[in-house]
């Protein structure tokens, strides 16, 4: 695009920043995360370009630290494999919904776009959608630079070994569990959004008590589901 | 220095079957989506995604870890819900929850 004089920017260049603006503060959340998984990761073993790597290609935190977790202890790699399945399938959800306000991109950049969606970028994304359609340049900013922020932070951590300090001692573990708060509070409708999450809430809470492993988020998230489903009359529609 | 760039085979088998396992999830909701139409009892349901997965997610930080985390997810609650901006949020959890982990 040709530049036509200074301040005047192309809406993909505006939107990444403003993409950019909105997701910067899980840049810094992500960076010691990703770090203190590298040093988890380098005391199973893995070397820092090894660390890397599973940062790049599967890049789903929480995911990730389940997978050092049964690292070794793990009885085959399907297991691993099949483990890490069930604690992503969440991600089904968040493409079939995020999905439908991607209309204004072009479909050879969705299967793309959705390689880079985390919990994170895509609660902001979500976020940016109940006021207005995304953009590519929006969904970029938000997503994209999260990604080697992640799996760069990761080496780095794999690299420093086990000198980090515990996130937790800042209350930087609370990071993503607060961002999740406030852009909740976002999706607030009315009663119906109250019983839509008390049903989440419960659900998860049993799941997580009687079932090991992640299956609470997508029981939890189904129930909510369910409920909205249920309560739908065709008659306000 | 030559184990700082050390793959070892099966950990690049392991780090390939999870990752496309994961992509496999990111994709197919995509796939799914296409060509229908969204309107009715359907997207009250997908209108519910972002509620009802969020909620789930923080279910056990919130709820099953300690008071303070509970407390301090109330607080952030409470700070979320004048809509301020979103960092402002996030650092009223962080505060608060640090606060309270050293008061309870």
């Amino acid at each position: 695009m040709v530049r036509v004089g200074w301040g005047l920017m192309n809406p993909f260049s505006k939107d990444f920043k403003s993409g950019i603006a909105d997701a910067w503060p899980m840049f810094l959340a992500y960076v010691p995360i990703a770090a203190l998984w590298g040093t988890l990761a380098a005391a199973k073993g893995f070397s820092p370009l090894e660390a890397m790597l599973m940062s790049a290609f599967l890049y789903a935190g929480a995911s990730q630290f389940v997978a050092i977790e049964m690292w070794g202890a793990a009885q085959s790699i399907l297991l691993l494999i099949f483990t890490i399945f069930i604690i992503n399938v969440r991600h089904v959800l968040y493409a079939a919904s995020i999905s439908r306000h991607m209309g204004g991109i072009p479909h050879r950049w969705h299967p793309a776009l959705m390689y880079i969606l985390t919990d994170e970028a895509w609660a902001l994304l979500e976020r940016k959608a109940l006021t207005q359609p995304l953009t590519l340049g929006y969904y970029l900013g938000v997503a994209f630079p999260l990604w080697p922020t992640w799996f760069l932070s990761s080496a780095i951590g794999a690299f420093i070994g086990k000198q980090l300090p515990d996130p937790a001692l800042i209350g930087l573990d609370f990071a993503f569990a607060a961002m999740f708060i406030a852009i909740l509070a976002g999706f607030w409708k009315g009663p119906r959004t109250g019983a839509v999450i008390i049903a989440s809430a419960v659900v998860a809470v049993l799941a997580k008590t009687y079932f090991s492993g992640a299956w609470y988020i997508i029981l939890g998230g189904l129930a909510g589901v369910a409920v909205a489903a249920l309560l739908h009359s065709e008659a306000e529609a | 220095m030559s184990n700082l760039f050390t793959v070892h085979f099966t950990t690049f088998l392991a780090i390939i079957g999870m990752g496309i396992a994961t992509y496999s999830t990111r994709l197919s909701g995509l796939l799914l989506m296409r060509g229908v139409v969204v309107q009715g009892r359907l997207k009250a349901a997908l209108d519910a995604v972002p509620p009802a997965v969020l909620m789930a997610v923080i279910t056990p930080t919130v709820f099953m870890t300690g008071k303070a985390e509970t407390i301090a997810a109330a607080v952030t609650g409470a700070v979320a819900f004048f809509r301020l901006p979103l960092l402002v949020v996030i650092l009223s959890g962080i505060f608060s929850v640090v606060l309270f982990r050293h008061l309870i």
